[in-house]
């Protein structure tokens, strides 16, 4: 569906990129940034019901939050929300690099990208485990000496986490077709559409775990 | 007609072959695919519909078991809402308009347009797995503990079917909103839209705003189903008034998703059939942004009775009286535009006559249950059964079924009897309100929803509510034999049948491919019909 040339039109509007039914690179471009901002506004309304449960039911049970939060790792989840802001800026100067036609500069901060998003999910791991094993994954198994409430706060914390690793996932997923492209020379200062798209749905991911990580991590820990 | 000249080229024809069908990004031949698809969906949850009106025939409960009751009234709910009434205008007539009225090739996005019909598929797939698995008993509400605890039917696969189907829905407003924004041809400024376009932006946003909600909260009942997780458990500390507060945040809006676009729909056909500009252009598109907003600020009046506060209960209650005003904008304007008109006969016209003398009932009744008082004597009545069936299928199914007689010669290319046409909306009408009258008369007499039993003295009205459905159903299947017999006939239909206004009227019916052949550019307001002629050729 893409080349459609050769029709007599002005040769810059063929760009091998730019499907039939846009009639310039720019108003493709347009609509695959406001597409994802759209896409966003899914996703906060998709996480908004999360946090609407956490809201309501931290403030019925707030001894069971406090306690909750204290069996949770914040060396790990702080190096985590570190890891990933610092994934964010090499996912910008990916973007950046794509702007600028470089190809190199994509290549290499996309595969910086990929292994801190791939760095998160193995911490993410240990946590994981380490919840196992000390019976606190909601259900059949959790520690009975402990308040039921809690298994409303570890149920949203599985929840929570791991809907935002399962995003993580897909980011990674996409980002390994970016680099594809990428190495391939796909993109261009004409062409960087998927590239700055992918970015911005990166960075949400970013964003969602800013909320998450104080709200689960930090109660109680202000000295 | 020059058949041989235009024909060839037209969309239907195009490529041939069950692949060029099933792999197309033509949102053309996306729509005719949705259209296929939903009305398999509207036969099954009408046959489930049909067993319940022949249960209710008689006092006793002899046809059903009261727990196969229970999945007859849940899946007509299941089947009829999700996967007919919120993919029904949109997804058809929206899909196939919405380019051509922007004056554009396609959609934003064809493949994930592609995609959504896939999903969709993928999720009534599961929920039809879910009927021939035993069937699921929970009510359409899916409320909770009963879903989450107690209901040993399979909730969690035809649950998931819905989450699945949502990310349809939520695609489809996707791609409109982008599509309404970025593709408009030159000249198209958005007070130049077809109101169409307008109540297709608003239900496209409360699309992508509401329907996200409900795919969360589903899978928070699938979570605690399937992984023994604590959301909304109570023996946990947790709240099922939560479950109802996030169900109804996207489920109140929902009932926006399915009404806007026949809303839309009967803006375009008023139009057209009193040969007008609409009465209070901007007042009609306003007034679908305003109940796509408002929409979202009265879930609570479905929860006067679950422990919600009485000052929630208040504000609720007013906000609701205030969402009725711009619906009854649009039915004034609609009226006004009406007036003086030089109305035309044809059958599209007794579709928007009916739609709007139900919907003005369901309207109305509407307003009875926003009030706190009175709900708690119709809350689980035959009343609410009747108002809700009064708006999604008076008001809903006619604008959609008039949306198809007005716009089947430029889908497919060829004209239905006139004659069949205007007897079909008769019949629909007649046997819509002989179906549902009654049932404000039960309800309104404490008939309870739900039960498949009940006292001998509500038998009266409840055989007129039976007999009714069947004069409904008869106008359902002559509807679907003429329509469909009439794509056995050569095509005849003009680009212009009804000499209406709008993009889509300039292209030829069938359109071709890329909908133009040169890239429209649009010079005058929409439904400028002053002095123009009704029928081709006519001056």
């Amino acid at each position: 569906m893409a080349h459609i040339d050769a029709n007599g039109h002005a040769p810059q509007e063929h760009h091998p990129a730019l499907q039939h039914h846009f009639h310039t690179m720019a108003q493709q471009l347009e609509a695959s940034v406001l597409g994802m901002w759209v896409f966003l506004v899914t996703e906060v309304m998709f996480f908004g019901g999360l946090f609407m449960a956490y809201i309501l039911y931290r403030n019925l049970y707030p001894d069971a939050w406090l306690a909750g939060s204290h069996e949770l790792n914040e060396v790990l989840g702080g190096a985590n929300t570190v890891v990933l802001i610092v994934s964010s800026l090499t996912m910008a100067l990916a973007v950046r690099a794509a702007q600028v036609g470089s190809r190199i500069g994509q290549v290499v901060n996309l595969i910086l990208t990929l292994i801190f998003g791939t760095t998160f999910l193995v911490i993410k791991y240990f946590e994981y485990a380490a919840k196992f094993e000390h019976h606190l994954v909601p259900g059949a198994h959790f520690d009975p000496t402990r308040d039921p409430a809690q298994q409303l706060y570890f149920s949203l914390y599985f929840m929570m986490t791991g809907i935002h690793a399962l995003h993580m996932v897909v980011g990674i997923g996409i980002l390994l077709v970016m680099l594809r492209k990428a190495w391939k020379g796909h993109f261009s200062a004409e062409y960087y559409a998927p590239v700055e798209v992918s970015g911005l749905y990166w960075h949400f991911v970013d964003i969602v775990w800013i909320f998450l990580f104080p709200l689960l991590y930090l109660i109680g820990k202000h000295h | 007609m020059n058949q041989a000249v235009k024909e060839p080229n037209s969309y239907l024809d195009a490529p041939h072959g069950v692949a060029s069908w099933l792999l197309t990004k033509d949102h053309k031949r996306i729509a005719l695919l949705y259209l296929i698809s939903i009305t398999v969906f509207f036969v099954i949850g009408a046959l489930f519909a049909a067993s319940i009106r022949v249960e209710l025939l008689t006092p006793e409960g002899d046809l059903f078991s009261a727990d196969l009751y229970n999945k007859v009234f849940t899946l007509h709910g299941v089947v009829m809402i999700f996967f007919f009434l919120i993919p029904s205008i949109p997804a058809t007539l929206g899909n196939f308009l919405v380019p051509i009225m922007c004056g554009a090739k396609d959609l934003a996005f064809p493949r994930i347009n592609l995609l959504s019909w896939y999903l969709y598929l993928i999720g009534a797939t599961l929920t039809l797995a879910a009927v021939a698995l035993g069937g699921v008993d929970t009510g359409w509400t899916f409320y909770t503990p009963y879903s989450s605890m107690a209901s040993n039917t399979n909730v969690t696969i035809a649950a998931l079917g819905v989450f699945i189907a949502g990310f349809s829905s939520i695609l489809t407003g996707f791609n409109f909103i982008v599509t309404i924004h970025r593709m408009r041809a030159p000249g198209l400024t958005w007070f130049r839209m077809p109101l169409f376009l307008w109540a297709n932006y608003a239900t496209s946003l409360v699309m992508i705003l509401g329907t996200p909600v409900v795919a969360i909260t589903i899978l928070l009942v699938g979570a605690e189903r399937a992984l023994g997780f604590a959301i909304f458990d109570p023996r946990m500390g947790g709240d099922p008034v939560l479950f109802q507060h996030l169900f109804w945040f996207y489920s109140h809006p929902a009932v926006y998703i399915m009404i806007l676009p026949g809303m839309g729909v009967i803006s375009e056909l008023v139009a057209a059939v009193s040969r007008k500009q609409i009465f209070g252009y901007s007042f009609v598109a306003y007034s679908s942004l305003a109940i796509a907003i408002i929409g979202f600020l009265v879930w609570g009046h479905h929860m006067f009775v679950s422990s919600q506060s009485i000052y929630a209960g208040l504000v609720f209650s007013i906000i609701t009286m205030i969402v009725a005003v711009p619906s009854a904008v649009k039915t004034f304007n609609w009226t006004a535009t009406l007036y003086k008109g030089s109305i035309t006969w044809d059958s599209p016209t007794y579709w928007v006559i009916g739609f709007m003398g139900l919907f003005l009932i369901g309207g109305l009744t509407g307003l009875f249950l926003g009030s706190m008082g009175l709900d708690v004597h119709l809350h689980d009545t035959y009343f609410v059964v009747a108002h809700f069936h009064y708006i999604m299928v008076g008001g809903g199914v006619m604008a959609f079924l008039g949306g198809i007689h007005f716009w089947w010669p430029k889908m497919t290319g060829r004209m239905y009897p006139e004659v069949a046409g205007k007897i079909s909306a008769v019949l629909v009408f007649v046997g819509f309100n002989l179906t549902f009258f009654p049932q404000f008369v039960l309800g309104y007499l404490g008939m309870p929803r739900r039960y498949h039993a009940y006292p001998e003295e509500f038998q009266i009205l409840n055989v007129l509510s039976t007999s009714g459905a069947a004069v409904l159903g008869t106008g359902y299947l002559l509807i679907l034999f003429y329509l469909v017999a009439s794509l056995f006939k050569p095509r005849n239909a003009p680009a212009n049948p009804w000499g209406a206004t709008g993009l889509e009227w300039e292209i030829p019916s069938p359109p071709i491919t890329l909908n133009f052949e040169t890239d429209p550019i649009v010079t005058e307001d929409a439904y400028n019909y002053a002095g123009r002629a009704r029928k081709a050729g006519e001056k």
